[in-house]
């Protein structure tokens, strides 16, 4: 499984995110999967680096509604809050 | 045996990954001149370094078996002058490859993660990456292929298959064109230690087809790929033809597990079925790559089977094995032999076994010791070769290969 050294969630995201190849330079809160040519496997990697990392679940029925990297940032927060 | 009226199929492009190197011409020089890629018992692709040819994403969606087929392709459709644009309707064009274990790296990686991690993180791409037919999957996503796409796998028959059922493909219409060949990287732990395990791997670590001293054969790794069209299409299309694929033959051996009859019976008749195929007797063959894996009963088993479809040819057809130079690459064997094999014919060269030097009582072909030597052919305007292929199964294929 990926690893990743940042400790905050948006840090956990992006570095995820550069991992599966997203440029850097392309990576924002609005930036759409499909912009930063992220797919379904990248997104099933990326639920398991957030659990392992926050101990937060991605739930595959929220994953569907989560279509840019903000959306994601925002749910993990979200969720690791309540 | 009435040859049937079939399209001829062309070969317009090849590529290869080799323990030689990156490029089919690389592994066609260094071998020809008598170099070999072994280190440590093994012939691994050292100098393969995946983010020179792949971007990061296309390299971590892919197995290393599958990386050296895509740049394996890469080269071969650069050849066949393919690289801008494909020359025929997509749905038209097939891709079949070869392969023994597939993606054994990531099954091995995967399981010490779901053995040390549990099962919550092994990683979703274990699947896609390790199937067996990622190969043929990689190739038609990189380069927009739509016909037949699938994997053959019959252990080191895998290769030689895979051209066979491709050169089928096209004869019987299901495409205008193949891209096929074989890949394979299985040199991991588990693989090294079953093979070791049934004592097929040399001990010594060295590969010597043929030679009284054999003790097993020695692994490598690589892929080649080629370019396979119908030869009406090909030549509308003003390509530049490297080579025919005139013949086909596959056979079974019903004998044992893993070791071939002593007389290898399963290995002469594919060999006279592919001459048949091609129309050609054993007075037309100039020139036989043979699977020549150094182990005792490939090799003796080989030589009897050739004897046998080649009769009193035999002696007098030079015989070498490429696994002298760069080890057993199991089920991309068969595809980087006809690639160096293509070559071959095309410089008349008879190319050496290397590391050859004690004959054995009975194995007394032409088996072109250490150095390369002049082809000569009986035909002055075609080389001929045959090349074989055995896996474990009994599976026995030869291929028919021309060129000008």
């Amino acid at each position: 499984m990926s690893t990743t050294t940042g400790n905050t969630i948006e840090s956990t995201v992006v570095e995820s995110l550069k991992t599966f190849g997203a440029k850097e330079d392309k990576i924002s809160r609005d930036a759409t999967w499909d912009a930063i040519d992220v797919d379904s496997l990248d997104l099933a990697e990326l639920a398991q680096i957030v659990e392992d990392e926050h101990g937060v679940k991605m739930e595959e029925e929220a994953m569907k509604e989560i279509k840019t990297v903000g959306d994601a940032i925002d749910y993990i927060t979200e969720k690791k809050g309540s | 045996m009435q040859r049937r009226e079939l399209p001829d199929v062309v070969v317009t492009g090849i590529g290869a990954v080799t323990p030689l190197g990156v490029g089919a011409r690389t592994l066609h020089e260094r071998w020809t001149a008598g170099t070999s890629a072994f280190r440590d018992g093994e012939a691994p692709c050292a100098d393969f370094e995946p983010s020179d040819h792949l971007s990061m994403k296309e390299a971590r969606r892919a197995d290393r078996f599958t990386q050296f087929g895509v740049v394996a392709s890469d080269e071969a459709l650069r050849d066949a002058g393919w690289a801008d644009e494909l020359p025929y309707d997509p749905f038209r064009i097939g891709c079949i490859l070869g392969t023994g274990i597939g993606g054994i790296g990531t099954l091995e990686g995967n399981h010490d993660t779901l053995r040390d991690d549990g099962p919550h993180n092994v990683s979703p791409l274990a699947i896609p990456l390790m199937m067996s037919n990622a190969g043929s999957a990689a190739l038609s996503l990189r380069h927009g292929l739509k016909g037949p796409i699938f994997s053959v796998v019959s252990a080191c028959a895998a290769g030689g298959h895979a051209i066979g059922t491709a050169m089928r493909a096209i004869q019987c219409g299901d495409a205008q064109a193949v891209v096929t060949g074989g890949s394979e990287a299985a040199l991991t732990p588990l693989s090294r230690a079953s093979f070791a395990s049934m004592s097929a791997l040399s001990p010594t670590g060295v590969s010597r087809p043929f030679d009284n001293r054999r003790d097993g054969f020695v692994m490598g790794e690589g892929a080649a790929v080629l370019v396979l069209e119908d030869g009406e299409s090909a030549r509308a299309r003003g390509a530049n033809i490297l080579a025919t694929v005139s013949g086909y033959g596959a056979t079974g051996d019903a004998h044992h597990l893993t070791a071939p009859s002593a007389e290898g019976e399963g290995g002469a008749r594919a060999i006279m079925l592919a001459m048949a195929d091609a129309g050609l007797t054993a007075a037309d063959i100039d020139y036989v790559n043979a699977h020549g894996t150094s182990t005792q009963l490939n090799d003796r088993s080989e030589t009897a089977a050739l004897k046998t479809s080649l009769g009193e040819y035999a002696h007098k057809i030079p015989v070498s094995s490429t696994k002298s130079a760069i080890g057993h690459l199991l089920g991309a064997a068969g595809a980087v032999e006809s690639v160096a094999t293509i070559l071959a014919l095309r410089d008349r060269i008879a190319p050496p076994t290397l590391g050859y030097e004690e004959p054995e009582d009975g194995m007394d072909l032409d088996y072109v010791p250490n150095k390369a030597k002049t082809l000569k052919t009986t035909s002055d305007d075609r080389a001929v070769a045959l090349s074989n292929s055995f896996g474990f199964g009994g599976h026995n294929v030869t291929l028919c290969l021309e060129t000008a």
